[in-house]
């Protein structure tokens, strides 16, 4: 209170001495007795930088420390498109898979019908007393051959079968693949928002970067599993076995 | 034979479900992760296990350590099918107990050489 008063005392006198000097045409002292009269005002706004400027280079210090957006820009996001890339691979070899065994299964089926619906036409004439000898002889001759191939040709359309089931095993570990991509995604999110946070008008870095980090903790807890390896990527870069026989040999050099 | 399958993709379920059964093996049931898988194999009656690793909630290889941690599940024949591909892990899924790994892609033999495998070993 005293202190206000006084302060308040002191500008008062100022603005009288300026008054007197203006009206004296004394210019340089009456510009003198305004910078006296600016020096709180002054002080007030140094102070207010000086916040801002801290304020500034702590929010600019966590976001450096977040590496985690550095990390994802150089490394992560390049071995996305490799693995979406991939994806694209794995969908349309499974594709050409299936739609080989189709088209040789197609005809097969094909054929197979055309000719029981001939034997069963010939059948049906043999049963109403239509057919000689000879197209007798002819039609078991042919019944013989349509037997012999018919058994092949149902083994091969169930083992084509079997081929397009097989080639299906691409939507698991494309599946893999895509979840990983989408929880990559779902990372790059939350840390763009934790930017966009930090260099919003209202700057709170505190808060931005526990944003970040608890949007880190929010991840599924570092899961065991990684998924298929997909080339090209850093998948490739730690120890990885590069098939079932490579898996055999690792077992039995454990004693499996 | 009763087999459980566990995988969290019902796509490859199907797939081994259908090998399983060209194999003769017909008595098969179904879960999508270790968590669901773990109360049905405690309920008893299976004797083969069939496992992903890479799944949500419970991953294979916990399934696994469950299992061989249980009294009444220990000695379950437990065969990994999965695409996980790092030495480490096939290491740390051989020590803890598993009886077969068989990394994906695979085809219909590699599954039928595997089971045969271990149910040779089984009988020694």
């Amino acid at each position: 209170m005293d202190n206000d008063e006084e302060s308040k005392a002191f500008e008062l006198s100022l603005a009288r001495q300026l008054v007197e000097h203006l009206e004296a045409g004394h210019g340089d002292q009456a510009a003198e007795v305004v910078r006296q009269l600016r020096i709180p005002y002054e002080r007030e706004l140094f102070e207010e930088l000086g916040k801002l400027t801290r304020d500034l280079h702590e929010a600019l210090n966590s976001f450096r420390g977040d590496s985690r957006l550095v990390e994802l820009t150089r490394d992560e996001i390049p071995d996305a498109k490799e693995r979406l890339n991939y994806v694209v691979t794995m969908t349309e070899q499974a594709t050409h898979r299936t739609l080989n065994a189709l088209d040789e299964g197609m005809p097969i089926a094909e054929s197979l019908h055309a000719r029981s619906l001939e034997l069963t036409d010939t059948w049906n004439r043999f049963r109403q007393r239509e057919l000689s000898v000879d197209e007798f002889r002819e039609f078991a001759r042919a019944l013989d051959v349509f037997f012999a191939a018919s058994g092949e040709e149902t083994e091969r359309l169930r083992s084509l079968m079997s081929e397009v089931m097989m080639a299906q095993d691409f939507q698991d570990l494309t599946g893999q693949i895509i979840r990983r991509v989408i929880r990559l995604v779902h990372e790059v999110e939350e840390n763009l928002v934790g930017l966009i946070r930090l260099s919003s008008a209202r700057m709170e870095p505190g808060k931005a970067a526990k944003q970040a980090a608890s949007a880190k903790d929010a991840e599924p807890a570092g899961p065991q599993s990684h998924g298929p390896i997909v080339p090209n990527t850093r998948d490739t870069a730690s120890n990885v076995v590069s098939g079932q026989d490579d898996v055999d040999d690792l077992l039995s050099s454990l004693g499996f | 034979m009763k087999i459980l399958i566990v995988d969290d993709f019902s796509t490859m379920r199907r797939i081994i479900k259908n090998l399983l059964r060209e194999l003769g093996f017909n008595n098969t049931m179904e879960a999508d992760d270790g968590s669901t898988a773990l109360p049905m194999l405690k309920n008893g009656g299976f004797d083969f296990l069939v496992t992903d690793w890479n799944m949500p909630n419970m991953e294979g290889i916990d399934l696994l350590r469950a299992v061989r941690a249980d009294p009444a599940l220990k000695t379950l024949p437990v065969l990994m099918v999965t695409a996980e591909a790092k030495r480490d892990q096939i290491v740390e899924a051989a020590q803890a107990g598993v009886n077969g790994y068989i990394v994906k892609p695979f085809t219909a033999e590699t599954l039928k050489e595997k089971i045969d495998k271990i149910f040779e070993r089984l009988e020694a």
